[in-house]
């Protein structure tokens, strides 16, 4: 019964158990970090706002994009999955969602970051709701932890403006 | 590996594993790297794979001592054609 088998058995069987326990412990420690994420966004230009033939509105514009998330990475963070998004309220929707731009961060050297972009991805309202409309600019972020429980939060940035007419 | 032996060996393994652990841990926290953590607890495991895997020597300082083959002359095995109570005593001579 006490063959070089069986001890390579037990041992392998509580390594891997014990493994488990530091892992667990590694997700646990995410806790001790308080992240201070920092973001702004600043819209430098609308190059063109019209209606769709569809009727919908459609606008592109330009961005500064700044933020620091480097408070986000712990020694158990894989990646920071990151998107603005435009948000705003319309008569039939409380909330409408549209992303503007993505990114991942593979690592802490790369949360601190500046980028002037065009919005990547259409801004196209479901409807004619855009002129003059008022809307938030949200920056929202996944955490992928090497083990755990992802989590996500965001930055709301309000103020901004459409334009009263189509350009 | 002898009694004595195999109890030595699964303790070494317990509290060596236990040890590696907690170092690593404690490697991998204080240098915030996960990939440190894991190095140094797969080093760990295959250290203590080696020092309780095979059977060394010093597992074998206790060895069990068999009776002499002559004392199994002096109690020989109850015959099948001995009476029943004989079978349940012991053979005294």
């Amino acid at each position: 019964m006490h063959s070089f088998g069986y001890r390579a058995n037990a041992l392998l069987t509580f390594a891997i158990t014990l493994l488990a326990l530091m892992c667990a412990m590694a997700s646990l420690s995410d806790n001790l970090n308080s992240p201070s994420p920092s973001a702004h966004v600043q819209v430098l230009n609308i190059n063109w706002f019209q209606k769709q033939p569809n009727g919908n509105d459609e606008v592109s514009m330009t961005m500064n994009i700044s933020a620091d998330l480097q408070s986000l990475f712990t020694w158990n963070t894989k990646q920071v999955f990151v998107f603005l998004a435009a948000e705003y309220e319309t008569p039939k929707n409380s909330l409408n969602q549209i992303s503007l731009w993505d990114g991942i961060i593979p690592s802490k050297e790369h949360a601190k970051f500046w980028i002037h972009t065009s919005n990547k991805y259409r801004f196209i309202d479901q409807g004619r709701n855009l002129r003059g409309k008022e809307f938030n600019l949200t920056m929202h972020w996944h955490v992928m932890p090497k083990t755990g429980k992802m989590s996500a939060d965001k930055i709301v940035m309000p103020g901004y403006r459409l334009p009263e007419e189509y350009r | 590996m002898d009694w004595q032996g195999q109890k030595l060996a699964e303790q070494l393994m317990q509290i060596l594993l236990l040890a590696f652990a907690v170092v690593a841990f404690a490697t991998g926290y204080f240098m915030a790297s996960f990939q440190m953590m894991i190095i140094t607890y797969f080093g760990g495991v295959a250290l203590t794979t080696l020092v309780t895997g095979p059977n060394w020597p010093f597992y074998n300082r206790h060895p069990l001592k068999w009776l002499d083959p002559s004392e199994v002359e002096k109690h020989p095995k109850p015959q099948p054609s001995a009476s029943s109570t004989s079978k349940k005593k012991p053979v005294k001579k």
